[in-house]
């Protein structure tokens, strides 16, 4: 709750606030007590340099009414609500319960909107020229961040604009993925394939499965060890969406492109996150999201 | 206690009176006679002035709408055909320092004008006094009245009074809230006993504030809560027009004697009948010179001049002169002439361009808001097309009160090509976005910048984008930059 962790500090919050309020009550009375002498000109007598004279104006008497008040104000303020040290407070508001209820209040407002999106389809919904600005909107604000503004991603984040899903592109499948997230998990697979050669080969047969540029000799060499990376990828490099195996053979390189590339993940494999997005949103905002993202691809 | 003598201070030769006071202490209720002449006549101009745009402006309508209204909820602010948002704050710190400089200009020039003649507590202070003076009689009725025992006359007359008072209060607090929430709705509410809790806590609030401030705080509320009236004695001069008494015609000062023409022509123009202490808001004597609680009102000078009228003698025992004016004995045309000195000449240019450029800025304010967002993880992508590409969020918020058609485009080096949400790639200079948005509302549009490998160096270069309003011609140029990694 507070940033200052030793428990010295709360005790010094507290002690400054009440000191400073009943210092403020005794000065008051002090004040009171005391009576000056004044002369018949206004003045109580005293003069400083040559002709500065000090001059009786006291206070008006609702201006000490005001002060009691507001001590009192300050007092009741500091017993109702968290303002010394660790005390929690009577009436035990926090920011965080003010900001839950206004996020209900809000959400409680568009319910309306949403119960009749939840009941639409994702593939209708996808068409609805409304629900996409709402979609638009939630993805821009919190989805952009990895996939960018234009949803196509970039190195590591999946472009969501084409249809190659690694998890299915199902607006079932799609609408999984938000709510739970998603891991990819590719092992180091260079041991298992032997010699530095070996992994060579194996990463010309997989550019030669996309048609890209590969040296035919060490793809047809690499064709044999490939059975390890099959288990995952499929005998024809297709992939498993099944456990987020990419396909291999559509020429998309989401940890890049090239021999190169191709190699180092070999080697270091790749565990790559997606996180859950359930406790963010309401179960009718994934549903809107998901017909955005859906027909992103589905036009 | 410090002994006084070992702080430099010096105790006078003035004998103390064995009178005690307080610190603290019930202030004496002032009761301001009335009075008439020029300067109660401008200021009555001024409460006229002030008060029919006050309970007036919130009732005139603009299309279809208040004209002007501060909607906090919907954070829009309408003035007239100008429409504010939460962005354009700008204009009202812009506001903000061109009522601090007038305060300025006007206070090197004639001291507290704001506060003799149009600030809000002098105005509803007038208005309460004059319905006070309407129901109770003027000064001495009053005095009388207060002082008299419980009586029906006394009691039938203040109960009239309060309640005159309290209902324009209200009327007051009504139109307040009428600024925030539409003025015609909440009449309708109002007849209907339906206005929401908050809208008669407002409405209450400031009512209250109006009642208690006009009708019993009054002087105090100048004396001990306007911090302006404390500083702005800073922003005097000698040349500065103060109300003034002119001691060197006035004193010595004494009542006529009717039957000795010898006495009377040793006194001066004085005839110590102290309605001016009598007229004064803030119950001081302007005679005893400038007082901070000279709140510059006039009425000490248009009760002397009456005076003076009726005594023969001419006017101006008390008047607007200035401090250098009253030791030299200028005449009115030199002070008018001293007007026009560097500390006003500066004040006043200063407000002069300031006026100039919000006029300015606020004819030219565009009807509509573009902000441009470049995506910072998707940094020069490789496009499918095995190009360079950033990628851009250009954000267009339509404050006109129709939808209205935006054209976008890229102004950039012409190996550019751009990809606008769903359309395809084309060279810049053939690249247009046309989008239509509703008013009030804001859409963002995402586009792809790209350009070939090797056509320009690493780093970062500048772009714009350039936003055309079809329907209002008004253009905007937003700035962006590329930036290339790789």
């Amino acid at each position: 709750m507070s940033d200052f962790v030793h428990g010295f500090w709360p005790a010094f919050i507290t002690a400054i606030s009440l000191g400073g309020i009943f210092g403020c009550v005794l000065l008051l009375w002090f004040a009171s007590k005391v009576k000056v002498n004044v002369a018949d000109d206004g003045s109580n007598g005293h003069v400083w340099d040559e002709d500065l004279r000090e001059m009786n104006n006291p206070m008006p008497m609702w201006w000490v009414g005001l002060f009691i008040i507001t001590v009192i104000f300050g007092l009741s303020y500091l017993f109702l609500f968290p303002g010394l040290g660790t005390y929690a407070g009577k009436l035990g508001w926090t920011e965080i319960k003010e900001y839950e209820a206004e996020v209900a209040k809000t959400n409680a407002a568009i319910a309306p909107i949403y119960a009749k999106y939840a009941a639409t389809s994702v593939e209708d919904l996808a068409k609805n020229e409304e629900a996409k600005g709402i979609g638009q909107r939630l993805f821009l604000n919190n989805c952009a961040q990895c996939h960018g503004s234009d949803a196509r991603g970039s190195r590591g984040f999946p472009n969501l604009t084409d249809h190659d899903w690694l998890h299915g592109g199902s607006p079932e499948k799609i609408k999984e993925t938000i709510v739970n997230g998603r891991i990819g998990m590719m092992p180091p697979m260079a041991g298992a394939l032997g010699t530095e050669d070996d992994v060579k080969n194996v990463a010309n047969y997989v550019l030669s499965l996309s048609g890209s540029m590969y040296d035919s000799g060490r793809a047809g060499a690499g064709k044999a060890k490939f059975g390890v990376c099959a288990a995952c990828h499929g005998a024809d490099g297709k992939g498993n969406p099944m456990i987020g195996a990419p396909n291999l053979t559509d020429n998309i390189w989401l940890h890049g492109a090239g021999e190169a590339a191709i190699i180092k993940r070999i080697h270091e494999g790749k565990v790559n996150q997606m996180p859950a997005w359930q406790t963010k949103f309401t179960p009718e905002q994934i549903h809107v999201l998901t017909a955005y993202v859906w027909g992103l691809s589905n036009k | 206690m410090i002994d006084a003598k070992s702080r430099g201070v010096k105790e006078t030769a003035i004998p103390l009176e064995q009178v005690v006071y307080s610190l603290y202490q019930s202030q004496d209720k002032i009761y301001p006679r009335s009075v008439s002449g020029i300067f109660n006549n401008w200021r009555w101009a001024m409460v006229w002035l002030t008060q029919l745009f006050f309970y007036g402006v919130p009732w005139l309508e603009w299309g279809q709408r208040q004209a002007m209204l501060f909607d906090i909820e919907a954070k829009r602010f309408y003035i007239f055909g100008l429409v504010f948002n939460p962005q354009d704050l700008i204009y009202l710190t812009f506001l903000l320092i061109l009522s601090a400089l007038a305060l300025f200009l006007f206070t090197a020039v004639a001291g507290r004008l704001w506060c003799g003649y149009t600030c809000p507590q002098t105005v509803y202070t007038e208005i309460f006094l004059w319905i006070e003076a309407k129901i109770e009689g003027d000064r001495a009725a009053r005095m009388r009245l207060d002082q008299s025992g419980a009586n029906v006359k006394k009691v039938s007359r203040k109960f009239f009074k309060h309640v005159v008072w309290i209902v324009f209060s209200l009327w007051t607090g009504f139109t307040f809230v009428g600024y925030f929430t539409p003025i015609r709705e909440l009449s309708a509410h109002l007849m209907q006993w339906s206005m929401g809790p908050w809208e008669m806590f407002w409405v209450g609030f400031y009512g209250f504030a109006t009642y208690g401030n006009a009708g019993f705080m009054r002087e105090q509320v100048c004396k001990y809560m306007c911090p302006y009236a404390r500083f702005q004695s800073a922003m005097f001069d000698d040349d500065t027009l103060i109300v003034t008494y002119d001691e060197a015609r006035g004193e010595p000062r004494g009542g006529r004697n009717k039957k000795s023409v010898e006495a009377n022509a040793k006194l001066g123009s004085c005839i110590d009948c102290s309605l001016c202490v009598q007229v004064c808001p803030t119950g001081i004597d302007i005679r005893e010179g400038l007082q901070y609680e000279c709140i510059g009102c006039g009425a000490c000078a248009d009760v002397c001049d009456t005076v003076m009228d009726k005594m023969g003698f001419a006017r101006g025992l008390i008047k607007y002169s200035t401090q250098n004016a009253m030791q030299q004995h200028w005449s009115r045309h030199q002070i008018l002439q001293r007007v026009l000195r560097p500390r006003v000449l500066i004040y006043s240019a200063i407000l002069g361009l300031l006026t100039l450029g919000l006029a300015i800025s606020l004819y030219v304010k565009p009807s509509f808001r573009v902000d441009v967002l470049r995506d910072r993880t998707v940094i020069s992508r490789i496009s499918q097309d095995n190009k360079l590409e950033n990628v851009y969020r250009i954000k267009i918020m339509n404050n006109a009160e129709v939808t209205q058609q935006y054209e976008v485009h890229v102004l950039a080096d012409a190996a550019f090509e751009a990809e606008f949400s769903e359309m395809k790639s084309l060279p810049i200079d053939r690249a247009r976005y046309v989008m239509d948005i509703k008013p009030g509302q804001e859409r963002s549009l995402v586009m792809e910048l790209k350009v070939a490998d090797g056509v320009l160096n690493r780093g970062s270069h500048p772009i714009a984008f350039q936003v055309k309003s079809l329907g209002t011609q008004e253009t905007t140029v937003e700035k962006s930059v590329f930036i290339i990694t790789q």
